[in-house]
């Protein structure tokens, strides 16, 4: 997985790959990233129109109501309790990967990750279906913290990595003992990382619907769900959203204050070499237990469950669509989704990385917020331009339906093109041209092979988070067509468990093989990365 | 339900050939997919589906206006047509096809025709709750004696006609408190639809809450008889909470497949249609053509629903707004 890492580490970074303080901006650039934020803007706009046109006096009724306090109180709770669990189980796991002596560690590298690629409907599927305990808060956060820690795993991973580990031999060797040494020294070098993966926990968990629809718990996006499906209530979905975005800036600012003015030396150049790992000792069995067990519950029951209901269901009550007709037009969507965000990062991206300054900062964060968004919201945006502004061109059609997905995971793609640009500094390219090399033969012999891999690692993050992409796919679909996430909620809906099933194993094998190749493949990225550095 | 080919539904409403109709399909899948067969079968058009919350489909269809890809509409309950219908977006149904259902059951219009019924039930685990402990009557949901063992759906829509039934029988100020002791008796249960309603009471998770009857039927149908422990019972007769639901379908005004549209209507109110949802799995009564339930249901006509009236029912506004005051939505 260092390819996400590696990803990962420049979310949680910003500032990491400093500009090289060009003086002059390209046009093509600007003109570029600006439409890119008009787009991504769009769902904001969409709600302010939405809810200027219903009133402030309204929409301050909307949302001081009686029940906003509670989904106010819902919602909060959640995202406090997973994240803090995920700081935990991510933050300790990846310690142990990377600097113990864990045994059969590249494999639960593997392991460790791939719940990230299982949409969390069927991961709550999977719990609910099989125990009325899970349900409610606690199973909220049972499920929520066993499908996301993930994203705080994966840059904490990445970070301890690259972090260089001089630090922590110069502190034992001043005396301070293993644990003090996790505590002062790794946990400061992780702190960003951490804090990165915290910030992409809390804003999923603002958004997320599916999971919790199915275990029965109320937040802001499932009653802005509710408020549309009863009545169609657009002005009130669109107030209710309109808090989430402010929790999502919230939740951005706290990790902006948090972030402080820290810096980070090296002991030495920025290369990679061997770290002598820590001996788990004593605790090497709990330790294996543990992984054990982290692996069986956010994996092991989600597969286990699905394979149960497929042997176990009952009646085919509903006819809906062959798994391979769904599976194509999920792949179809998923792809075309995945080239066109990784494209549209590209101009934003390299104004970031190669021209920086805090106008192209405040962009790149304000991206983020796209992630709080639910994708229900983004759908009736694209909707409402499509009705409003385009003589109804594309609604309901693939089109749309592709341009949602890109914006939904912009962030997504943005992230991996970001990282790849930094790896490819203009200068290697400027040292190139004055070695006499024309500039094709710079593009093919230095950018790409710099810049590829990241951007299909972008490519692939955008197409795994399509696949199992649901709210905003309910909306746009073409008529009559299915994903095979559409399918599956249409017979989870149905309670007809033995048919969702294998829906569900079809999504979980289309997430999770490739980026398990991929991981595989782009183990290799960094070394050659950081050695032209 | 094939391939409805992504790059030709750029413009839904644009395809001249007459051979090919849209329904905007809120009714449960499994009862539209074998009409929609049976349809497309008897006279060769086909039928594109496009699934959804009625409510959902409804709404589109209002912000799509005029250019609205949908031909026709088939809906769970009837308060979504009437709301169609005083937007004026529904083109009158076929005589025809009118006179197969009994007139109460369709719109006093004539802008939509009933096709197939529910009535409310309670559904309950035995395991938690002894049949002689339910109510019998819907105001005794909100008795202070079931806190904790309700269910509740306040986004369900098949919910709304009961708030109008107890609303107009007792009066707003009433139909509130009655909600507000509702909304303390369910505060852990509330669940997003009557599917999950029948399924958690039956695993076990909470010992009762109201359904449509064939919410049981289905999931028995679904688990298998020996994976089902919950039971329904009806409320005392003619109870408000003892309402009998309306499904039906209509015609787009902006449709411009009026004549398939209409054919549409035409067969699933006619015999055939009617014996297809008396067969099927979807457990709703048919109530035309003087087709009656071939499923082991209380016979249509030994039910003692309430008297509330179509019209009545309304378009359930007054539902919603009440649910909103009480903070249930």
């Amino acid at each position: 997985m260092t390819t996400i890492q590696e990803i990962a580490l420049v979310v949680e970074r910003p500032s990491e790959a400093a500009p090289t303080g060009r003086k002059t901006r390209p046009w093509s650039l600007l003109v570029g990233s600006g439409i890119v934020a008009a787009v991504l803007l769009a769902p904001l706009v969409f709600l302010l129109i939405e809810a200027n046109g219903t009133g402030a006096t309204t929409i301050a009724h909307l949302i001081w109501r009686s029940l906003t306090r509670s989904l106010l109180w819902n919602t909060v709770r959640l995202t406090v309790v997973v994240t803090f669990l995920c700081a935990v189980i991510g933050t300790l796991a990846a310690w142990c990967v990377e600097r113990t002596n864990l045994p059969g560690r590249h494999v639960w590298a593997v392991l460790v990750v791939v719940p990230f690629a299982i949409p969390d409907f069927v991961v709550s599927f999977g719990w609910a279906s099989l125990s009325t305990w899970v349900q409610g808060f606690r199973g909220a956060v049972l499920v929520m913290t066993l499908a996301v820690y993930p994203l705080v795993y994966l840059p904490v991973a990445a970070s301890l990595r690259s972090a260089d580990p001089g630090q922590e031999e110069v502190a034992r060797s001043l005396g301070l003992g293993p644990l003090r040494t996790f505590l002062r020294v790794t946990l400061g070098q992780a702190r960003g990382a951490i804090l990165g993966g915290c910030v992409l926990v809390a804003l999923v968990l603002l958004a997320e619907y599916g999971a919790f629809e199915i275990l029965g718990y109320q937040t802001f996006t499932t009653e802005i769900f509710t408020e549309f499906q009863v009545s169609f209530n657009v002005p009130t979905a669109s107030a209710l959203s309109l808090v989430l975005v402010v929790l999502g800036i919230v939740v951005l600012g706290i990790d902006a204050a948090a972030r402080g003015k820290g810096r980070m030396a090296r002991t030495g150049p920025q290369v990679q070499r061997v770290t002598e790992r820590q001996e788990l000792g004593r605790a090497k069995l709990p330790v294996l237990i543990g992984f054990g067990a982290l692996v069986g519950l956010a994996l092991g029951v989600p597969i286990a469950s699905s394979v149960y209901w497929m042997f176990e269901g009952g009646a085919q009550a509903l006819s809906g669509v062959s798994i391979l007709d769904a599976g194509w037009h999920t792949a179809f969507y998923s792809g075309a989704a995945a080239a066109i965000a990784t494209l549209m990062a590209l101009p934003v991206a390299l104004l970031a990385v190669r021209h920086g300054g805090p106008g192209a900062r405040l962009l790149e964060r304000s991206t983020f917020l796209v992630l709080a968004m639910p994708g229900l919201v983004i759908a009736l945006a694209l909707s409402y331009f499509s009705n409003h502004y385009a003589n109804d061109f594309g609604y309901q059609s693939a089109p749309l339906l592709i341009l949602a997905y890109a914006i939904l995971f912009f962030p997504l793609a943005l992230v991996g093109v970001r990282a790849s640009v930094a790896y490819a500094p203009v200068n290697l390219e400027e040292v190139a041209r004055s070695l006499g090399q024309g500039r094709l033969a710079v593009l093919r012999r230095v950018t790409l092979p710099l810049v590829g891999p990241g951007i299909a690692a972008s490519f692939c993050l955008v197409f795994l988070a399509a696949v199992t992409e649901l709210t905003a796919t309910l909306i746009l679909v073409p008529t009559g067509v299915q994903t095979l996430a559409t399918q599956f909620w249409a017979y989870q809906q149905n309670l007809s468990y033995g048919q969702a099933a294998p829906f569900a194993l079809v999504i979980i094998a289309i997430a999770a093989v490739p980026s398990y190749v991929l991981s595989r493949y782009f183990d290799r990225l960094p070394a050659r990365a950081t050695r032209l550095d | 339900m094939t391939v409805a080919g992504w790059s030709l539904t750029a413009c839904g409403s644009s395809s001249g050939s007459g051979q090919s109709i849209t329904l905007y399909n809120g009714q449960h899948e499994q009862t539209t997919d074998s009409l929609v067969a049976g349809f497309e079968k008897a006279t060769g058009i086909t039928v594109n589906v496009r699934n959804d919350d009625e409510d959902i489909l409804a709404d589109e269809i209002v912000t799509e206006g005029s250019s609205s890809p949908a031909d026709v509409i088939y809906t769970e309950n009837s308060p979504v047509l009437e709301y169609l219908q005083s937007k004026d977006l529904l083109a009158k149904v076929d005589p025809s096809a009118l006179a197969h259902t009994p007139s109460k059951y369709s719109s006093p219009e004539g802008d939509w025709v009933g096709v197939s019924a529910r009535v409310s039930v309670l559904i309950y685990n035995p395991g938690l709750i002894a049949k002689s402990q339910l109510p019998t009557t819907v105001l005794q949901l909100a008795d202070p004696r079931y806190k904790g063992e309700l269910a509740f759906a306040a986004g369900e829509t098949d919910f709304q006609p009961i708030v109008t039934s107890v609303a107009r029988t007792y009066g707003k100020t009433a139909a509130l408190n009655w909600l507000d002791g509702i909304k303390t008796n369910s505060a852990s249960h509330v669940y997003p639809d009557n599917e999950t309603i029948a399924d958690e009471v039956n695993r076990g998770a909470v010992a009762f809450g109201v359904v449509n009857q064939y919410y049981w039927y289905r999931m028995r149908a679904e688990l298998g008889a020996s994976n089902v422990d919950a039971k329904i019972t009806f409320f005392a007769p003619y109870d408000p909470g003892y309402v009998l639901d309306v499904s039906g379908a209509a015609v787009l005004k902006s449709s411009k497949h009026q004549t398939d549209a209409q054919k549409f209507l035409d067969f699933i109110v006619s015999k055939k249609g009617q014996e297809i949802i008396a067969h099927s799995i979807s457990f709703e009564y048919p109530i035309a053509s003087g087709v009656t339930t071939a499923q082991p249901e209380t016979p249509f006509d030994q039910l003692q629903p309430n008297s509330i009236t179509i019209p009545e029912l309304g378009d359930g506004t007054t539902a919603i707004a009440l649910l909103k005051q009480a903070g249930l939505l």
